[in-house]
């Protein structure tokens, strides 16, 4: 533990106590991992001709971009108290909509093609996220329910639109926004940061984050402190509809071909535990951007971690899951108490009460 | 110490207890002792202690120093369930029964009798008709749901839930804020009961006339220290105020008689007239007019309508037919969001389920009204909430005077405080408070009640409710009483008018019906 007791630093208390340390902690530790079996792990180079970097660090960013995306996305909606469980159908789609019209107007060279084909993919994900949106908000349906639907209705979506066929698509401008790179950076991942920040500031800065935590917290006094539940619903799934779509993009442009059955498939649950990794109760209520995109960077990590430390195929989902759930007992209440408790009767002192925080204090707001 | 009349070892005692929290000493060296049959009653303003002492003794919280004996054994609760086991029970303000079960389920919940094959439902029904007996609750259906009986009967419920686990000690935390006359009388009447059986009862309640009629002894806490511990027949109750509040009776005197006397209001039209308003199950076809600068107070029983009234008139709930005009102009509220937007706010009666936001901060909860009224795309500046949120932090003596913490962990009178600057910050022509001052000390109940009547003063019209019918008796200029879902009487406040009057007119009818 990196907390120092005789010298109690407030300002690492609170990053100690914020609810992604630990997400932030487990990536450094796998990073770690790795590093003890390749020194040269996080070693970065650059490419003397084209001053690209490369390296496993940035091959994570890389893969970080499309989870970072959905995890956004779908924090929002569970600070509503809903959930998405579309969203990897709706990448799947996104990316069939993208393949088929690049093929279809057949322009390997024209940015003008690739931006219509963005355009598109997007609007179409936009629809089918404002649909689970007026499903939830306006015929109160469960958001479970809902969302299951729309994951088997999206996959459907996507074999129909590709004729069950994994399309692909050649254009260079599109598989630019995969595979190339600005100052050095992929561009997938400096977009994933843009976007990001956009949400953040569009939520934070507008009292659109302050409505959805309130609805999320307690629907029935928010209603009646005037709020309008269901417009803050629509946008909040239309919003993760988008960002799937983006995920989409950025997943299909990477090989320039949809795969209708695996492109972005469980991404969904990717996305959930990126968000309850950084901090947010799946309750709704309170809800950390901040905390999701660490949470993302971490599953990130460590998809790579475990093909790179050669975890066997068929061993990957305990691993995965087996740091997932560390990672949960170190940021439940109930456990940091247990902690606090043995540490205290070690110190042997009465340590002040210290108050238990449950909100990601420090986070971007 | 006055109490010497009881002889026998007290069946809990606290001594020296102390609990912090992060800024504040919640509890600071506070001794107190509870008797085999006698019902104590633990008084003290909002933020005395009152609830940090029940929390210790039921161990939700643990304490840093001093020590709990029950039955002469010290014991260090680790949670509620070993305080229970211990023979210590809690029936809390809001009741946490299940209503989808029945009330022989709820009864007996955790209790069931098992036989062979599971459980016994045939038996675990008729162990609970003999619990229920037992309180005089004989007339109850086990097998009833719930939900089919008051919430006053359901406290009973409750009770009787506590009193399976043959308990000696019972803590009722202000179980009687939201009953009538006559169902307090049904409690007191089984508390009486458990108290001749032996039972130890600590009661807890903000109503005087309650406390005197059923309290043996009384321990006052102030500011999170012990006043004292007297005999309820040694304390008169202006000494008792006194010593709750720290001061003279001064800061009193504006709950004395300085009624509203009813003025005619002048030629100018009403500001909201009501004709023919009605939501089936909620009342039945009102009209009314309400007028710039007046308080009105709807007075009525538990259910009598007078919630469901004000809810239509805010846009709470969505009338079935009915015209309102307001100002003249025709009004339409088809939800909350249009109450707001005509310049009409209603504080809830609900606080908890339906006021405040427990995980938001204190300032966040007081600008949600004006925000949701800007829409989320033109937020308030950090400055702009700064000076409402310090503005009405002042003016209503909100404490702990902190706009950062959450709201959840303000005392019930401070929430209070909270939400009705969350209303005023709107900046309301119709302000309708329900039960502004349940569960509430005396000392806030005072400073509400006078801003009421600030505010009636500055033009603002106020729908008061009020359980209590002399508050609304004090305060309003007109009164319309409302019964089984009706407006049944309106009455134009005066010297001769007396919460007798209401009473008298709501038992008539009685009669007539």
């Amino acid at each position: 533990m990196s907390e120092n007791p005789n010298r109690p630093l407030a300002a690492l208390q609170t990053l100690v106590r914020s609810q992604f340390f630990w997400g932030i902690v487990a990536i450094l530790v796998l990073l770690l991992l790795n590093v003890i079996r390749d020194p040269g792990y996080l070693g970065v180079r650059v490419n003397p001709n084209t001053g690209n970097l490369s390296g496993n660090v940035i091959d994570i960013l890389r893969a970080a971009a499309p989870i970072l995306m959905i995890a956004v996305g779908m924090v929002l909606v569970i600070a509503t108290s809903g959930i998405d469980l579309s969203v990897g159908s709706v990448m799947a789609v996104s990316g069939a909509v993208s393949m088929e019209l690049l093929r279809a107007l057949n322009g390997p060279n024209s940015v003008g093609v690739t931006i219509v084909t963005v355009l598109a993919a997007l609007a179409v994900s936009t629809l089918l996220g404002l649909l689970n949106g007026v499903l939830v908000a306006y015929v109160g349906l469960q958001p479970f329910i809902t969302t299951l639907v729309m994951m088997l209705a999206g996959r459907g979506l996507a074999k129909v639109i590709t004729n069950g066929q994994n399309t692909t698509g050649k254009s260079e401008s599109f598989s630019w926004i995969a595979n190339g790179t600005v100052v050095g950076l992929p561009v997938i991942f400096l977009l994933a940061v843009i976007v990001v920040v956009l949400v953040a500031l569009i939520v934070r800065r507008t009292a659109l984050g302050l409505m959805i935590e309130s609805i999320g917290i307690n629907p029935q006094a928010s209603r009646l402190a005037g709020i309008r539940p269901n417009g803050l619903l629509l946008t909040v799934y239309g919003a993760s509809g988008l960002l799937a779509g983006i995920a989409g993009i950025f997943v299909t442009a990477n090989t320039m071909t949809v795969d209708v059955t695996r492109t972005g498939n469980q991404m969904e649950l990717d996305a959930i535990l990126a968000v309850v990794i950084g901090g947010t109760s799946l309750a709704g209520g309170k809800f950390a951007i901040g905390g999701a995109a660490v949470g993302a960077l971490l599953i990130a990590t460590l998809d790579k971690t475990v093909v790179f430390l050669g975890v066997p195929a068929s061993a990957t989902p305990a691993f995965k899951a087996t740091v997932i759930v560390v990672l949960c007992l170190l940021q439940s209440q109930r456990v940091r108490a247990l902690f606090r408790r043995r540490r205290a009767q070690i110190q042997a002192q009465p340590d002040s009460v210290t108050a238990v925080s449950t909100e990601a204090e420090g986070v971007v707001r | 110490m006055t109490a010497s009349a009881f002889t026998s070892p007290p069946v809990v005692e606290v001594k020296n207890v102390s609990i912090t929290f992060p800024g504040v000493k919640a509890l600071d060296t506070v001794s107190f002792r509870l008797f085999q049959g006698e019902v104590h009653t633990l008084m003290g303003e909002n933020g005395a202690g009152k609830s940090t002492l029940i929390k210790a003794l039921t161990g939700v919280y643990k304490i840093d120093s001093g020590a709990i004996i029950v039955a002469g054994q010290e014991r260090n609760f680790s949670g509620t369930a070993a305080a229970q086991e211990a023979g210590i029970s809690t029936v809390y303000q809001e009741v946490n029964l299940c209503t989808n079960l029945t009330i022989g389920e709820n009864v007996m919940l955790g209790h069931e009798v098992r036989g062979p094959f599971g459980i016994n439902w045939r038996r675990t029904h008729a162990a609970a008709k003999v619990a229920l007996d037992k309180l005089g609750l004989g007339h109850l259906d086990p097998r009833a749901p719930l939900n089919s009986i008051s919430l006053a009967m359901q406290q009973l419920v409750a009770i009787s839930r506590a009193m399976v686990t043959k308990s000696k000690v019972l803590i009722l935390d202000e179980p009687t804020s939201s009953l009538d006359a006559q169902e307090v009388e049904n409690l007191f009447r089984v508390m009486r009961r458990l108290r001749d059986e032996g039972v130890a009862i600590l009661f807890v309640s903000h109503f005087l006339d309650q406390v005197y009629a059923i309290s043996d002894r009384l321990t006052v806490l102030r500011n999170g220290q012990l006043v004292g511990e007297y005999m309820t027949r040694d304390l008169d109750r202006s000494e008792l105020i006194a010593k709750m509040i720290g001061k003279d009776l001064d800061a009193l005197k504006s709950l004395g008689s300085n009624r509203a006397a009813y003025h005619r209001p002048p030629e100018a039209a009403p500001l909201l007239t009501v004709r023919g308003l009605s939501r089936k199950g909620s009342i039945d076809s009102t009209d009314l007019d309400l007028h710039h600068g007046e308080v009105v107070g709807f007075a009525g029983l538990l259910g009598s309508g007078r919630t469901e009234l004000a809810r239509l008139l805010y846009g709470a709930d969505r009338a079935d037919v009915g015209d309102l005009t307001l100002d003249g102009k025709p009004l339409h509220l088809t939800s909350a969001s249009a109450g707001l937007a005509n310049r009409i706010a209603f504080s809830t009666e609900n606080r908890r389920d339906e006021g405040i936001i427990g995980d938001l901060t204190v300032r966040e909860n007081m600008i949600l009204a004006v925000q949701a009224k800007r829409g989320w795309f033109r937020p308030l500046s950090r400055k702009e909430q700064d000076a409402i949120v310090s503005k009405y932090m002042a003016e209503l003596n909100v404490r702990p005077a902190d706009p950062e913490r959450p709201i959840r962990t303000l005392s019930g009178g401070n929430q209070q405080k909270v939400l009705l600057g969350r209303w005023l910050a709107t900046d309301p022509k119709l302000l309708i408070l329900d039960e502004p001052t349940r569960g509430i000390d005396v000392g806030a109940k005072a400073e509400i009640q006078e801003r009421v009547a600030q505010l009636a003063g500055e033009g603002v019209s106020v729908v008061f409710i009020s359980s209590e019918l002399e508050e609304v008796v004090r305060l309003s200029e007109r009164i319309f009483v409302l019964k089984d879902h009706r407006l049944i009487a309106t009455i134009d406040n005066g010297a001769d008018v007396t919460a007798d009057t209401i009473v008298g007119i709501i038992a008539a009818e009685e009669h007539a019906a």
